[in-house]
């Protein structure tokens, strides 16, 4: 029960009941309610790659839940020197109640697992898993739609080498979503991973243009189209910019439509955009505080009341 | 069994049957026969065979296969029958069996899995997650592995 290297690990059952400790703990994570669930845990940050956001949310998390937090970084120490990941996650065995592994190479997440006692969290292992993401992505779609169940969800960007929307893909499956992926042809999302989502019963499109598929829309996701993708400027530029959203774009969409981001974003969303109610991908960011407060909880077996006040 | 007779008969050792056709040198690579000259080894290849089109056979004098050895050689050749001769006659016989959990038995191909670095302590590990057509996952980083490369990779 403890960790979490892969949304495998969870079942539906297990993602909605997180969803809704997560929900409960909205008011905590906000910090207009006191409720140090976590008081006197401790949560290793392990991260051996930079990740801010992520190594913030996870503390912000741990804090507010009145645990306390160690921050490791890989620059300049024994990792550095070639210390085996084994080697080192035996040292925070002993002074962590949980950690959370951020990691270059995949697989790093399930063999810290297998090297420790301690609960792990993956925070991301190369272009592997990043759960939490996941977890924190249905959050935002289910507190938007009260549910995740059969909904039509627009991929839009790098599709091929973005692990956020692979991931989420899997799951959003998982909840009888139609999914429709918007790409450049060279940034198109790998065969295996489109036939992996068919052969579980969903209906997945592709398509070039984004502006036919905004009207049917109930959540739009956009990504960042990375340079470093690109061997050379060229084939980069052929490619940037070329999925813009803007306030204007709307005009025909569902009400309850709404667009999301990972973060950070380049030139996809239009700041004209963040003042309409579509805009999620603040309140996305966000909301990796209270999701990873609820799998926090879980992985350390602290129960979140069902009545929160 | 008449192809059997393609070769000498053996005193004590081990025969290797129904390996695929071609896989016979990838066998006597996994058991080192190579690089062992001790002991006489024969080999027949293309045969016919009712079972798997066409096979090679392998007869190894004086040697009976472990059965580490036999876990490993599932990979190469997993509808093998093994039989142990001993003075002449079959003494045992098996069948290879290829585990769910392959572990120690072949390194993970991908260049950014977290076991490339070969200090760090914790096994080598596989998934068997599909046995027709065979289909082979890092337990540790999921990289659906190519059997070929795999074999190349046998500890
Ligand atoms: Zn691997």
């Amino acid at each position: 029960m403890g960790d979490l290297v892969t949304m495998d690990d969870l079942t539906n059952d297990e993602i909605l009941s997180v969803l809704g400790d997560a929900n409960r703990l909205l008011p905590v994570a906000k910090g207009t309610l006191h409720l140090p669930l976590l008081e006197g845990k401790v949560l290793a940050n392990m991260f051996f790659e930079n990740s801010t956001r992520t190594r913030m949310s996870f503390e912000a998390a741990m804090k507010r839940l009145g645990g306390s937090v160690l921050n490791f970084s890989s620059v300049g120490t024994s990792v550095a020197k070639g210390e085996t990941l084994f080697d080192t996650m035996q040292m925070i065995d002993g002074y962590a109640d949980i950690a959370a592994i951020r990691h270059p190479r995949q697989g790093a997440a399930q063999y810290s697992a297998d090297s420790v006692e301690i609960p792990i969290l993956n925070a991301g292992d190369g272009a592997g898993n990043h759960p939490t993401q996941t977890m924190l992505d249905l959050f935002t779609i289910n507190n938007s739609h009260g549910s995740l169940d059969g909904l039509n969800v627009i991929l839009v960007g790098d599709l091929r080498y973005g692990r956020t929307v692979h991931s989420l893909s899997h799951a959003l499956v998982r909840f009888g979503a139609s999914l429709t992926m918007v790409s450049p042809t060279s940034l198109r999302m790998p065969k295996e991973i489109v036939s992996d989502l068919r052969s579980h019963g969903a209906e997945v499109n592709e398509a070039e243009s984004l502006q036919d598929q905004i009207p049917d829309a109930d959540v739009i996701y956009m990504t960042r189209i990375q340079k470093e993708r690109f061997p050379d400027e060229d084939e980069y530029a052929k490619v940037a910019g070329i999925y813009k959203l803007r306030a204007s774009d709307l005009s025909g969409v569902k009400k309850a439509m709404i667009v999301m981001h990972p973060l950070p974003r380049v030139d996809e969303i239009d700041p004209s955009l963040d003042s309409t109610d579509h805009a999620k991908y603040f309140e996305q960011a966000f909301n990796g505080v209270p999701t990873r407060m609820a799998l926090l909880c879980r992985s350390l077996g602290v129960e979140v009341p069902k009545k929160v006040s | 069994m008449s192809e059997m007779r393609r070769v000498t008969a053996i005193r004590n050792g081990t025969v290797v049957d129904h390996i695929p056709s071609g896989r016979a040198m990838q066998v006597i690579r996994l058991l080192r026969i190579d690089t062992d000259r001790s002991t006489p080894v024969s080999l027949v290849m293309n045969v016919p065979s009712d079972k798997i089109g066409r096979k090679d056979v392998l007869k190894i004098e004086d040697r009976e296969l472990s059965h580490k050895e036999l876990d490993r050689l599932a990979l190469i050749a997993p509808s093998a029958s093994i039989a142990i001769i001993r003075n002449h006659a079959v003494a045992e016989k098996m069948m290879v069996e290829l585990a769910d959990d392959l572990v120690n038995i072949a390194r993970c191909s991908f260049s950014n899995c977290i076991t490339i670095n070969d200090r760090e302590p914790l096994p080598q590990r596989m998934r068997v997650v599909n046995r027709d057509p065979l289909e082979i996952r890092c337990y540790y980083c999921g990289r659906g592995q190519d059997i070929e490369e795999l074999i190349e990779k046998i500890l």
